[in-house]
């Protein structure tokens, strides 16, 4: 199998219209990934899976990431020459933008015909909350019927064109999204105090039952 | 008169439609109406808390939808609140049979995302310990097919039997029976003692008499074999397009074990062969995992010979507090089940920031309701009991 | 000071449960049996205990470990695993039990006829466990059920469960067929059936049952001196 990049451009030549991003992996794996656009996702797919060279008949494994929006601040140094003749003074400008959050799904793919693989591709929602929609790359893998049924019941990723996508793991009648970020879980127990910040703040808060000295002195007199 | 309603009805299959009996589509004066039968969470013979809800034609399975999620526990959650060694204990709890081989993928995935070596004779201890596993489970696993066809129990006494002299050796080795805990991100947690060694190894050399008596007791059972042969046939080409793996693969034919493809570990230092079903059906299933205890005996043996002295964990690798580079990295490994992954994400931080674990068992039965067409409602359940699902892992 | 043989004294013979073990020994050497009604019908009850055939979770192995030849729970009569909660004294709840799973634990329970025990077998079962910090994890069956023994351990081994089998024994021995202290079955105030709890949109409702368990109280603060 050729790499990755020259599968990328294999796949802009086959698929000019198609964007396909190359994603980096700066990790100690190095298993790059293919960011495919959710208008050809499917027939990329299917290319993927027919082509005689790739035969990428086996989608391992599915699952989704939840990114949410977040604040990034951006440092600009410019030099400004000094009127008086001086050295020039370097200004920092700052600025915060927040970087849109949005959701993913990934895709490892192997082939068992020809063994090889993984190649990854992932596939990217334009926001968090009422464009989730992705193309459903169950009908090119029957494995991802269950996979893609958990994306959208823990990440509430809406996959167009599956066959059957209710929840799966989580009650029918539940809301939320257990896997993004942001999801705030029933407080229905206390919380052991432990060294992560975000559960010593839950176990406070848990305690904040307990009245305050002032109060009990009240109390107390 | 129609062939079975198509599971993807707006998208032509590749594969043409579903092999197996034609099943009757019911819609006429001559038929009455379709019985709905929900099996589970609570029954004996669906290995834990699943449930299928099946729609009957007479006894006849016309569909058949499976429910997840009574034990969602809630691993990945909690693995991305927690540290990366932290979630080495909830491994364990995944597939609960096979804590050792659970541990050696987890452990493997992390160490892809860290970059980080193993020492040999820890390499040859993980091979020792998954392949223990592995015929663990499949002798269990053996045991409880047997349950579901009827024979109420006593197949599961000799399993067990067998087990508990494993368990003891896993128990001297990690200190708890079931849930080991024992691989580490650049080796293993303890040494065996030369003892331990001795002893495993007189175990293994037994264990193909135990094989026996198992095989002259069930192999070849007339009631056995009637209930099992032909029943629950799986496609190969449908199998792979759905992401089926381990045993239930090979029983189809095809030829795919992770622990020959990737090679990860040491196993390409061992002389073993995969075997491969003919049919695809229930008794190939159950003959495959024979078949595979076997080999797995094989290369037990090859490993108690070869086994090297030295550190059984890098001396370079930290201990406790890991902070992976950003990045990720899927690891997978050849479970007694399947192929058992973990995808693990880094965003540098002390907590994994995607953790998810690629379920065999979830995965495999993608294609139960395929196999369970046309066949009666008894042998849906001996069609479960032989793709060997623990409900630790399908719900996670 | 001597009465004569010919009158016999009037010794009045004590109740069963007033004889001292020892002379009920004494008795049983020389082939007397007392017993009264009570006991002989609590022996036999703890004798013979059903358990329900239901596993949740890892626990359940160990479950099914008990039963096979080497801890063998046959030997405290408590083999026969019944899969059907109408015929099952004994509920083991064996492992995790899941907000999805919890509504099917009660109706379980509620099918099963009195008098009815339940075992709270690992941790989870007792309060979550591990997988406490899980949002679909009920934290302890004892939110929605009466538990008469609990068994920690994750998993416990089966030495335990056989040993929490000896303590519900001890525990039945004990029970009184009448009177105000008798067993819980036997009383008209003590439910038998306890309310199902519904899926709701975030959570189970109700979360618990109020009148089995309420939010421990919070940790006890040394009491302050108004006057300081
Ligand atoms: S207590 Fe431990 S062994 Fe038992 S069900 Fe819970 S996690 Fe599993």
């Amino acid at each position: 199998m050729d790499t990755l990049e020259q599968l990328r451009d294999r796949l802009a030549t086959r698929f000019p219209e198609a964007q396909v991003v190359f994603v980096t992996n700066p990790g100690a794996s190095a298993e790059h990934s293919l960011l495919l656009d959710a208008a050809h996702a499917r027939d990329i797919a299917f290319f993927l899976r027919d082509d005689p060279a790739l035969r990428l008949d086996y989608c391992s494994n599915a699952t989704g990431i939840d990114w949410p929006e977040k604040e990034i601040t951006d440092v600009v140094k410019t030099s400004v020459p000094d009127p008086a003749g001086g050295p020039a003074k370097i200004v920092e400008t700052k600025s915060v933008r927040v970087q849109p959050g949005y959701l993913e799904a990934v895709y490892h793919l192997f082939s068992v015909a020809l063994k090889h693989g993984p190649v990854v591709i992932r596939l990217r929602t334009a926001n968090r909350s009422d464009a989730v929609t992705l193309p459903s790359l169950t009908p090119v893998w029957r494995s991802c019927d269950f996979q893609e049924r958990e994306i959208f019941d823990l990440f509430g990723i809406v996959f167009a064109g599956h066959p059957d996508l209710r929840r799966i793991l989580m009650w029918d009648e539940f809301k939320d999204h257990p896997m993004r970020k942001d999801y705030v879980e029933p407080a229905d127990y206390e919380w052991e105090p432990t060294a992560h910040d975000e559960v010593l703040d839950k176990a406070k808060a848990f305690r904040a039952s307990v009245p305050s000295v002032a109060a009990r002195k009240e109390t107390a007199s | 008169m129609n062939s079975p309603a198509p599971a993807f009805a707006s998208v032509p299959s590749p594969f043409g439609a579903p092999s197996g009996p034609t099943v009757r589509a019911v819609h006429d004066q001559f038929h009455g109406d379709l019985l709905e039968v929900s099996m589970g969470p609570q029954h004996p013979s669906t290995h834990g808390v699943f449930r299928m809800i099946a729609s009957l034609d007479g006894e006849q399975i016309v569909k058949l939808k499976p429910v997840f999620g009574y034990l969602h526990r809630n691993h990945e959650k909690i693995a991305e609140n927690t540290s990366y060694l932290a979630s080495m204990p909830y491994t364990d709890r995944l597939d609960y049979l096979c804590s050792m081989s659970t541990n050696w993928a987890y452990a493997l995935a992390v160490e892809k995302l860290l970059g980080q070596s193993v020492p040999d004779r820890a390499q040859y201890l993980r091979v020792i310990l998954a392949e223990m596993t592995r015929i663990v489970n499949h002798s269990c696993l053996v045991g409880f097919l047997f349950n579901d066809l009827g024979t109420s129990f006593t197949p599961l006494l000799y399993a067990f039997r067998e087990r508990e002299k494993f368990i003891d050796l896993f128990e001297s080795l990690s200190g708890s029976r079931m849930m080991c805990n024992y691989q580490r991100f650049g080796g293993c947690r303890v040494d065996p003692t030369p003892e331990w060694l001795a002893a495993a190894r007189t175990l293994i050399e037994n264990f193909p008499r135990f094989l026996d008596e198992y095989e002259r007791l069930l192999t070849g059972n007339e009631i056995m074999l009637a209930r099992t042969q032909g029943i629950g046939r799986l496609d190969p080409a449908r199998a792979v397009n759905a992401g089926i793996t381990g045993p239930v693969l090979r029983a189809s034919g095809v030829d795919y074990d992770i622990r020959k493809v990737d090679a990860y570990g040491f196993y390409s230092r061992f002389d073993f062969r995969v075997p491969l079903g003919d049919h695809g059906d229930t008794y190939d299933r159950y003959m495959l995992r024979i078949l595979e205890m076997r080999e797995s005996v094989k290369i037990l043996s090859q490993a108690f010979r070869d086994i090297p002295a030295g550190p059984i964990m890098d001396p370079k690798a930290k201990q406790r507090g890991h902070r992976p580079k950003a990045g990720e990295a899927y690891a997978r490994i050849e479970g007694p089940k399947g192929e058992l992954g973990f995808y693990l994400l880094s965003d540098g931080g002390p907590n994994p920031y995607r953790y998810r674990v690629r379920p065999p068992s979830l995965i495999n039965l993608t294609l139960l309701e395929e196999m369970c067409l046309g066949h009666t409602i008894a042998d849906s359940v001996v069609i479960l009991g032989s793709i060997d699902i623990v409900l630790g892992e399908v719900d996670r | 000071m001597s009465t004569p043989a010919s009158t016999p004294v009037y010794v009045p013979f004590p109740a069963a449960g007033e004889l001292s073990d020892a002379d009920r020994e004494d008795l049983r050497r020389n082939g007397i049996l007392l017993t009264s009604l009570e006991e002989l019908y609590n022996w036999g009850r703890s004798n013979s205990i059903w358990p329900l055939q239901f596993g949740l979770a890892c626990c359940a192995i160990e479950m099914i470990a008990a039963a096979t030849a080497r801890f063998d729970i046959a030997r405290f009569g408590a083999e026969i695993f019944r899969p059907s909660p109408r015929q099952a004294d004994l509920m083991i709840v064996s492992g995790t039990v899941t907000k999805k799973m919890a509504p099917l634990v009660v109706r379980l329970w509620n099918q099963m006829p009195e008098p009815k025990y339940c075992i709270a077998m690992g941790a989870c079962a007792i309060s979550g466990g591990p997988f406490k910090q899980g949002y679909n994890v009920l934290k302890g069956i004892d939110r929605f059920l009466p538990v008469d023994i609990y068994i920690p351990g994750c998993p416990p081994r089966p030495e335990a469960l056989l040993n929490g089998l000896i303590k519900l024994q001890e525990q039945i021995k004990g029970e009184h067929l009448n009177g105000p202290r008798s067993a819980r079955h036997l009383r008209d105030d003590a439910p038998s059936e306890y309310p199902i709890p519904e899926y709701g949109t975030h959570d189970l409702t109700p979360a618990q049952n109020p009148a089995l368990w309420s939010a421990p109280a919070p940790p006890r603060y040394p009491p302050v001196d108004p006057t300081a």
